[in-house]
């Protein structure tokens, strides 16, 4: 899955721990999500687009090879 | 382990100093009565057993931090380990088996296997390590 969480965090000034202070997760796991490693759950990735105020689909797309990328 | 000190990290914390304090005083006193004392029975029994589940003890630590860890992508790590360390110790477990079936290795006390499982835990610990440095970290 794709996402443009750094983007998003840059817009805003954000660093990594910002980000992870706001989600309430650890910044291993916002990089880990952010460079691709790690796809969040459902909930999380609900609490990530009520943190930038956008839906889930303006921050995450599937990845090109599964065909809607 | 989880890498950072969420507040189920810090009680892990805690709980696995109680519990490998209790080991090393539960072990000198089965050492010391048991073993070099000479007591027998339902005492030498429990003294004898009380080790073990201090180390018993762990694998319910590791579970309760699996349930009480928040972050899902630290719990997702901390599952990926222990399953590492389940493969690693039941595989050396049955090879050293077959090599102690055919008297090629001396046989050993079952409790390595928990050892081989922390061991392995260690060693999948070292693998998310070098796997999940942080790439493309920003400020």
């Amino acid at each position: 899955m794709n996402n443009r969480l750094k983007v998003l965090r840059a817009e805003r000034g954000w660093s990594q721990a910002d980000l992870a202070e706001r989600l309430g997760i650890s910044r291993q796991s916002v990089n880990a999500i952010e460079t691709g490693r790690y796809d969040p759950s459902l909930p999380l990735a609900f609490r990530i687009a009520a943190v930038f105020g956008q839906r889930i689909e303006a921050i995450f797309s599937p990845a090109a090879d599964h065909g809607e990328g | 382990m989880t890498r950072c000190s969420s507040p189920a990290a810090r009680r892990y914390a805690r709980r696995l100093f109680v519990a490998m304090a209790a080991y090393l005083v539960t072990l000198v006193l089965a050492v010391a009565f048991v073993r070099d004392g000479g007591v027998t029975g339902p005492l030498a029994w429990l003294l004898a057993l009380l080790p073990g589940l201090s180390v018993a003890s762990i694998f319910w630590i590791i579970g309760r931090l699996l349930v009480e860890e928040t972050d899902e992508y630290l719990r997702m790590l901390l599952v990926r380990q222990a399953l590492f360390a389940s493969g690693f110790a039941l595989s050396v477990a049955t090879l050293w088996g077959f090599l102690d079936t055919f008297g090629l290795v001396p046989r050993l006390p079952a409790f390595y296997l928990a050892v081989l499982w922390f061991l392995g835990l260690g060693l999948g610990n070292c693998w998310t390590w070098l796997s999940d440095r942080d790439t493309g970290r920003s400020p």
